[in-house]
């Protein structure tokens, strides 16, 4: 474990904002890009979890362990927003027997 | 450092078929394998509490609950339509303007000092232990009462409502 750690010592953090501002792109084009409903949500869970891992590149640079703290918080709330938003979708497949979102466009004006 | 690099490179590559891919089977199997070089990254920090909970919350929880809402939802027919392609270049040409906008932003910050882990203990399960229950001891408490009514709302919306059933 400890050479591991060594070998990554002088990475800059512009690469790990590069690296998280990319993933999280992918993850917006995702989104818009797909219309399967669980493709999306798969997106966003990209965009999470490309968010803490700056978060703990942040944590490591600043030397402060608040910030992994916060990702530990971001991960419940994803487990939550999981449950919650695939309930809705099996919900929404039950009732238009599809999860095409283009289906769902009633609230278009 | 190059295993940083290489990574990287492999985080991007499997997010970018997570999107492509046409099966949403496919799609989950390389969100795991994205997810799984998300920990590498953790691991690499030596923040391991972070790698063990994105390993075993992410990979062993979240994405099974995916597979198995996929299950229920049997789509057989081999994937969806594909959007229009005026659309599809939209969305890449959004999410590239974002990209950019990012980069141009993180061009005006010049300064790049290497990310060096002052403190080994810094990622380890007793300090976080140590840092979750006393400062933040209140959020931790009502993060478990959103996971309780996560859990309930869930299981409210996806029974059947006996009266139309």
């Amino acid at each position: 474990m400890e050479t591991l750690t060594k070998t990554m010592q002088g990475v800059p953090l512009n690469h790990y904002i590069l690296l998280c501002s990319i993933i999280f792109s992918i993850g917006v084009i995702g989104v818009l890009i797909r219309r399967n409903a669980i493709v999306i949500f798969m997106s966003v869970e990209l965009m999470l979890n490309s968010v803490n891992l700056l978060l703990a590149a942040f944590s490591v640079y600043r030397g402060d362990a608040t910030g992994q703290v916060f990702v530990f918080f971001v991960m419940a709330l994803a487990a939550a927003e999981v449950a919650v938003g695939l309930a809705i979708i099996v919900m929404i497949y039950r009732n238009t027997n599809s999860i095409d979102i283009n289906v769902l466009n009633r609230l278009k004006w | 450092m190059s295993t940083f690099y290489f990574i990287a490179f492999l985080s991007i590559f499997f997010s970018i078929l997570v999107i492509t891919a046409k099966n949403p089977v496919h799609s989950i199997l390389y969100l795991i394998l994205t997810f799984f070089t998300f920990t590498i990254h953790y691991i690499l920090m030596n923040a391991q509490f972070l790698a063990i909970v994105n390993f075993i919350v992410y990979m062993g929880a979240i994405l099974v609950l995916f597979l198995y809402t996929l299950m229920l939802i049997n789509l057989n027919k081999e994937s969806e339509p594909r959007k229009s392609n005026l659309v599809n270049i939209a969305g890449f040409i959004g999410g590239t303007c974002f990209l950019i906008t990012i980069v141009a932003a993180l061009k005006a910050f010049k300064v790049s000092q290497p990310v060096i882990l002052h403190d080994p203990n810094l990622g380890l399960v007793k300090n976080l232990g140590k840092i979750l229950f006393n400062e933040y001891l209140l959020p931790f408490e009502v993060s478990s009462i959103l996971l309780l009514s996560a859990m309930v709302g869930a299981v409210l919306l996806a029974t059947k409502d006996p009266k139309t059933a």
